[in-house]
């Protein structure tokens, strides 16, 4: 039963482009939610301490740092405009105080380190304490400075740039399990970087053809085996995932694994490659299985089964006899994300009208429900909404030729232990939470 | 149909003829929508999906213009007098030539975003 927590953003309908929230993640112990915008940047969320007498409720999700992790940028020589959007925001574990997290635009990613500060040091000799210098003539005493509290202050710093790269444009970035290594991908390359080395990335697939007119299919995602440091996968446009194991070879351009659906060639039209482009591709928390999503559903795969997915939920099947429009209107080229929840049992995706769908894998049963801000009380049980394909409409039921198609959900989060989920609308964050009772 | 079982059954008969044509739409939705699309598009291109999709895609956010047309229009300048820049410079001009003074100011977001309780302008 998932009720409405908090919501962030602006309430005037009126958004600024700037505002449209491209990137949503939490860190790995839950603590921390970043979000990324078109407008280069960085908001991250703290969760409060639990409150004791409160127990029914989770914290809550404050903001904790917020800054401008990417600028536009132009390149004069390709004569091309390089977006200030924030692609992907990947947390990296914690290891000490800081918080590390990188984050990429289409160019260029950046390690982002998150400091606390809450204590100064005071009493100086030679410094006044509003920073001037002391005329070292009147000093007539020696002090010994000490650290004395001030009020928390967080501070985001770059600490590595990993530019130039890419000449298509990024849209993934994994870290490896090594928690030393990471990927980016763009449309036609994937490259392998360490977190230290700026200088330096190698290039592990490349799938651009010797002549571009050969072209047939793009990367569309790629991400790092969550256990296996020497796996990863990448999809494609043509709803097909690699999966490489770079002990095999430098360059991965030859799978290991190739997994695809078979398609009914009398079914095919000429939306059919276009809805199997697959937008995002996640593996459990498990490892043993990982999730595509594309235009009209999500595939489960295992990863021992090549031929076809071993799960498949239709997320708005009553779009395709809407095809026609959404292509008129680009609508199916939305990418939309996927999640798995904590314990991999329920996974998560977006749709239109601010719907988000959630499809139990044990109990096979689905959900529909709404980020609105109509039902914003804290711990108001959220509704679940249905769709009405064609013939009457029931009460409560909302009609395809009613839904708006420029509320969409392209990404969402799980928190990695808790039922708690956060949701993005085009320029608000929703959180919700499941009753606890 | 018999004409008896129109009267008797006006209902039913017009929800088996809906069932027809949903039967038909049901089977393949998809080809209906292509067929409306070809007919709003007659041109539309011979590779389903195919490459002009993905070029597209790989030249996003390209505005400008090559070498090639660069030097074409140049050529045309000679004769014509420069225009001046419109409210929308975003436009691909293929006749304008831009200078560093004609392409829109990029600047960066100095305004603090809305999440974290930026102004609401």
């Amino acid at each position: 039963m998932w009720c409405f927590s908090q919501v962030k953003g602006a309430v005037d309908d009126d958004v600024a482009e700037a505002d449209i929230i491209s990137t949503v993640e939490f860190n790995h112990s839950g603590e921390l939610l970043a979000t990324g915008d078109k407008g280069g940047r960085v908001v991250i969320f703290q969760q409060e301490q639990e409150n004791k007498i409160q127990s029914h409720s989770r914290g809550e999700y404050n903001v904790y740092s917020t800054f401008q992790s990417h600028e536009p940028e132009f390149d004069y020589l390709k004569s091309l405009e390089i977006e200030e959007k924030i692609n992907k925001i990947r947390w990296l574990p914690q290891k000490n105080a800081a918080q590390f997290l990188l984050s990429t635009n289409d160019k260029t990613i950046k390690l982002w380190k998150i400091s606390e500060r809450d204590k100064r040091p005071e009493g100086y000799n030679l410094k006044e304490e509003d920073g001037r210098y002391r005329d070292p003539t009147t000093v007539t005493t020696l002090r010994v400075p000490v650290f004395r509290p001030m009020d928390l202050m967080v501070e985001a710093s770059p600490r590595r740039i990993f530019a130039n790269a890419h000449t298509y444009h990024i849209n993934s970035i994994s870290i490896n399990s090594d928690y030393e290594t990471y990927l980016s991908a763009d449309d036609l390359r994937i490259n392998l970087w360490h977190l230290e080395i700026t200088d330096r990335s190698f290039n592990i697939v490349d799938i651009k053809p010797a002549n571009m007119e050969e072209l047939t299919e793009v990367i569309t995602a790629a991400e790092f085996h969550p256990n296996s440091c020497n796996t990863f996968v990448y999809s494609s446009s043509k709803g097909t995932i690699r999966l490489c194991d770079m002990r095999a070879s430098a360059l991965c351009d030859r799978h290991s694994k190739l997994f695809e659906e078979p398609e009914d060639p009398s079914n095919r039209s000429f939306f059919s490659e276009i809805i199997s482009s697959i937008s995002d591709v996640k593996f459990s928390h498990s490892g043993r299985y990982m999730m595509t999503r594309d235009y009209l559903s999500v595939k489960i795969w295992d990863l021992n089964m090549e031929n076809r997915p071993v799960e498949t939920y239709q997320v708005h099947e009553y779009l395709r006899s809407k095809l026609c429009s959404l292509y008129e209107n680009d609508c199916i080229f939305d990418k939309f994300e996927c999640c798995w929840n904590g314990s991999d049992s329920v996974v998560m995706t977006g749709s239109y009208n601010n719907f988000f769908r959630m499809f139990d894998r044990n109990t096979k049963r689905d959900i529909t429900l709404e980020a609105s801000r109509e039902n914003n009380k804290p711990r108001t049980v959220l509704k679940p909404r249905k769709v009405c394909a064609s013939g009457k409409r029931k009460k409560d039921e909302i009609s395809v030729d009613s839904l708006d198609f420029n509320k969409k959900i392209l990404h969402t989060a799980w928190h990695p232990k808790e039922n708690i989920i956060a949701v993005a609308t085009t320029n608000n964050l929703y959180i919700f939470q499941d009753k606890v009772n | 149909m018999s004409q008896k079982q129109d009267e008797e059954n006006p209902a039913e008969e017009t929800g088996e003829e809906k069932q027809d044509t949903q039967e038909k739409e049901g089977i393949l939705p998809e080809r209906a929508e292509e067929a409306k699309l070809k007919a709003k598009y007659p041109s539309l291109g011979q590779k389903p999906g195919g490459s002009d999709f993905l070029m597209k895609r790989l030249q996003k956010g390209q505005k400008y213009f090559d070498s090639g047309d660069y030097n074409m229009a140049k050529a045309k300048m000679k004769n014509k007098q420069l225009p001046s820049t419109g409210p929308d410079k975003n436009l691909v001009t293929g006749d304008h030539i831009p200078t560093p003074q004609d392409l829109p100011q990029r600047k960066s977001s100095l305004v603090t975003s809305k999440l974290a309780g930026g102004q609401v302008e």
